[in-house]
């Protein structure tokens, strides 16, 4: 009965004949993506470079274009800006390694891909909680314990503040996105609202506090103001690379990052996993806000942060969440917030060029990222390699 | 007393309306699946782009038109703002790149580009001093005279320039476009499932880009709206603030729906300024209300998880990128 049926239409169909041929004239598309399974480490880092390098081309034609300074002078008065004195290069290890601090705070969230964009209001709060130790019990105690008590003071407030955010991300799914977003504001508006109260004045800016006795600041080694912070930063960073790469922590993270049902069929507590890193991940953004007030600021302020907060997720994330990698990102960016910055001071330009070259070399090495995890197919090519 | 309520709604609304342009842009950007926290620097962006279109304007012409006036700041601020929400969306989009931190480096680019401009751009025409294009700035806040006529409603409701209107316009608009569209309802079910939206034959790039760059430009409006009307044609640096950052605040407490950004925004507008308006207060207390914004929209954050209820939650993809032969 079906065959019948089949035949039946057939006659109808045959003017149809050319169908095979009308198969063969659809056009394939000009090219289309296939995920790439891996990339050589050399290739994937000749794709980075050759981005980072486009991206140094566009800047330099742009100052080119708003100075007149030839683009290869641009760049060596960018070195300028970092090198040439050796207090300007202090300064720039000194920041390099604040952003790498914080940097290193949101990587264990990252790679759990817990979005964790509250940096900045947990190393803000960490510098206010040690800010005010240093206020209130300053001129009180000795300097190790006030330093040992501000520590303390800074972590635990950071670990709060991440904390927060985490237990309901566990318990109750609540995006952590936009909940650390908002933290930071909120730690901002304490800062803004203890500074009011500490200078009744109304000026709005707290002084270098206990300037003449020292109290409370971190000691100086090797001579120099800076180094102590340096150092921290680096044994941290090890001490990061360890945790992630070598621990059972950073296995389980690792897990939980790739696949949270995965993570539950071998037995990892999730919950208890999220709430551990984010607590963990305030925790060393705590120890950056202390850093910044106990080692270098000696004082509180909204912008002891400076934004590093946010520009610390770029850090990481350019570096694919390697620790080691993460001090060259670092100081790239540094480099250039402070080379921009030399040139804009030499021609009168708003220091604001800074964040516009940083913002171009973001785009572009964003934007390479594509290249590694993804292949373009060409018609033809696509074609031969169907043969 | 009435007088005085009155004035603390004009203000309210007046600090709400760059908000609900922010807001409504980023819920048209959200639901088509995409985070745009590049939102604070396209904000910048257009304010500066209608100051530079409209610098321009005045620079070069003898006898400034009105109509020209309103309309080539608005036509560049649509574009600046066009053009940055399309490098996300390019990168988002077509190149897959992660959400959040294109964002972030989108909103220190446009902050970037804002104060960088708003600084210097004077100096190219080897003029000094500040941006001020009182000129403009008096078109942009023109009302219909009868408003003052009007006594307390006519400050209430007929005391704005015509871009606060268009903001309430805009999202009205979009609301409409969303819930009763069938475009609209595509839109949405890219934002939940791209995958069984682009199974049902819905094209989900175009969606997408349609989404992001409209939603950008209806942002960049809010920074346009400051700029031109709210400090009448000048430019400080940063003096957008964080704005753009409440904005999308808003989004969330407005659980997603346009409509509701609407009085959303007029609420966090009277938030933001009744610190300064009510007499009387520490400079400390003023700083504490000013948090409040905050607050309150983490606890409808977490409310809205805790109850779970589906019609309040984002979308369901959002922050996630859609490359159709994924598994």
């Amino acid at each position: 009965m079906s065959d019948l049926n089949n035949k039946a239409p057939a006659p109808e169909k045959l003017p149809a004949s050319p169908a095979p041929e009308a198969e063969k004239k659809v056009r394939e598309p000009l090219f289309h993506i296939v995920k790439r399974a891996g990339i050589p480490r050399l290739k994937a880092w000749g794709i980075r470079v050759v981005a980072i390098l486009l991206a140094l081309l566009l800047n330099a034609l742009i100052i080119h274009w708003l100075t007149g300074l030839d683009p290869l002078a641009v760049y060596k008065s960018m070195f300028d800006g970092s090198f040439s004195t050796s207090r300007k290069f202090w300064v720039l290890l000194q920041n390099t390694a604040m952003l790498l601090c914080i940097a290193l705070a949101v990587t264990p969230c990252y790679k759990m891909r817990f979005w964790n964009l509250g940096a900045e209001g947990q190393v803000l709060i960490g510098a206010l909680s040690s800010g005010a130790l240093m206020f209130y019990v300053g001129d009180k105690l000795p300097s190790g314990v006030l330093i040992a008590l501000m520590l303390g003071a800074a972590l635990l407030s950071g670990i709060l503040w991440a904390g927060f955010p985490a237990l309901f991300k566990a318990r109750f799914g609540t995006n952590e996105t936009l909940f650390t977003l908002m933290m930071n504001y909120v730690a901002i508006q304490l800062v803004n609202t203890m500074i009011a109260i500490w200078v009744p004045s109304g000026s709005g800016v707290l002084g270098i506090m206990n300037s003449r006795t020292n109290n409370g600041w971190l000691p100086t080694v090797f001579g120099q103001k800076y180094a102590l912070n340096i150092i921290i930063v680096s044994l941290l960073t090890v001490f990061m690379f360890i945790y992630l790469k070598y621990s059972k922590h950073g296995y389980e993270i690792a897990v939980v990052g790739e696949s949270e049902n995965t993570a539950r069929y071998i037995g990892i507590n999730v919950r208890k996993v999220v709430i551990r890193t984010a607590a963990l991940s305030g925790c060393i953004a705590g120890l950056a806000g202390f850093l910044l007030m106990a080692g270098s600021a000696h004082t509180v302020s909204n912008t002891i942060a400076g934004g590093n907060g946010f520009t610390a997720v770029l850090v990481s994330w350019l570096a694919k969440f390697n620790p080691f990698v993460m001090i060259l990102t670092s100081l790239l960016i540094e480099f250039l917030q402070k080379g921009a910055g030399e040139i804009a001071q030499a021609f009168r330009l708003s220091s604001d060029i800074a964040d516009i070259a940083t913002g171009i070399i973001l785009f572009f090495i964003i934007g390479c990222e594509f290249f590694l995890n993804y292949r373009i197919m060409f018609r033809h090519k696509a074609q031969k390699e169907g043969k | 007393m009435l007088a005085v309520l009155a004035s603390f709604l004009h203000s309210s609304i007046v600090q709400g309306i760059p908000l609900l342009f922010g807001a409504t842009g980023e819920i048209l950007t959200e639901k088509s699946g995409h985070l745009n926290l590049g939102i604070p620097g396209i904000m910048y962006v257009g304010g500066i782009s209608g100051i530079v279109g409209g610098y321009l304007y005045e620079h070069f012409c003898e006898r400034p038109v009105a109509l020209l006036c309103i309309l080539i700041p608005l036509v560049c601020s649509l574009l600046g703002s066009g053009l940055m929400a399309l490098i996300y969306c390019f990168l988002t989009v077509t190149l897959r790149a992660n959400q959040n931190v294109t964002g972030l480096a989108l909103t220190t680019f446009g902050t970037g580009i804002g104060n960088f401009l708003g600084g210097s751009l004077l100096s190219f025409f080897g003029e000094s001093g500040s941006i001020s294009l009182l000129t403009i700035g008096k078109w942009y806040k023109a009302y219909p005279v009868f408003a003052d006529k009007l006594g307390v409603f006519g400050e209430i409701f007929c005391s704005y320039g015509f871009l606060a209107y268009l903001a309430v316009i805009v999202a009205l608009l979009v609301h409409y476009f969303l819930n009763k569209t069938r475009a609209g309802l595509n839109l949405r079910s890219v934002g939940e499932n791209p995958a069984t939206a682009d199974a049902a034959g819905i094209n989900v790039t175009r969606y997408k880009y349609w989404s992001t760059v409209i939603g950008g430009m209806i942002a960049g409006l809010g920074g346009l709206y400051f700029v031109m009307d709210y400090t009448g044609g000048t430019w400080t640096n940063n003096g957008f603030g964080d704005r753009g950052w409440l904005a999308i605040a808003i989004v969330i407490f407005a659980l997603w729906k346009p409509a509701r950004a609407i009085w959303c925004s007029f609420v966090f507008g009277g938030l933001y300024i009744c610190a300064v308006l009510i007499p009387g207060l520490s400079s400390a207390a003023k700083e504490v209300i000013k948090m409040a914004p905050y607050l309150v929209t983490i606890v409808v954050l977490v409310l809205s998880s805790v109850h779970n209820r589906r019609e309040n939650q984002p979308p369901a993809s959002l922050g996630l990128n859609y490359f159709r032969e994924d598994r």
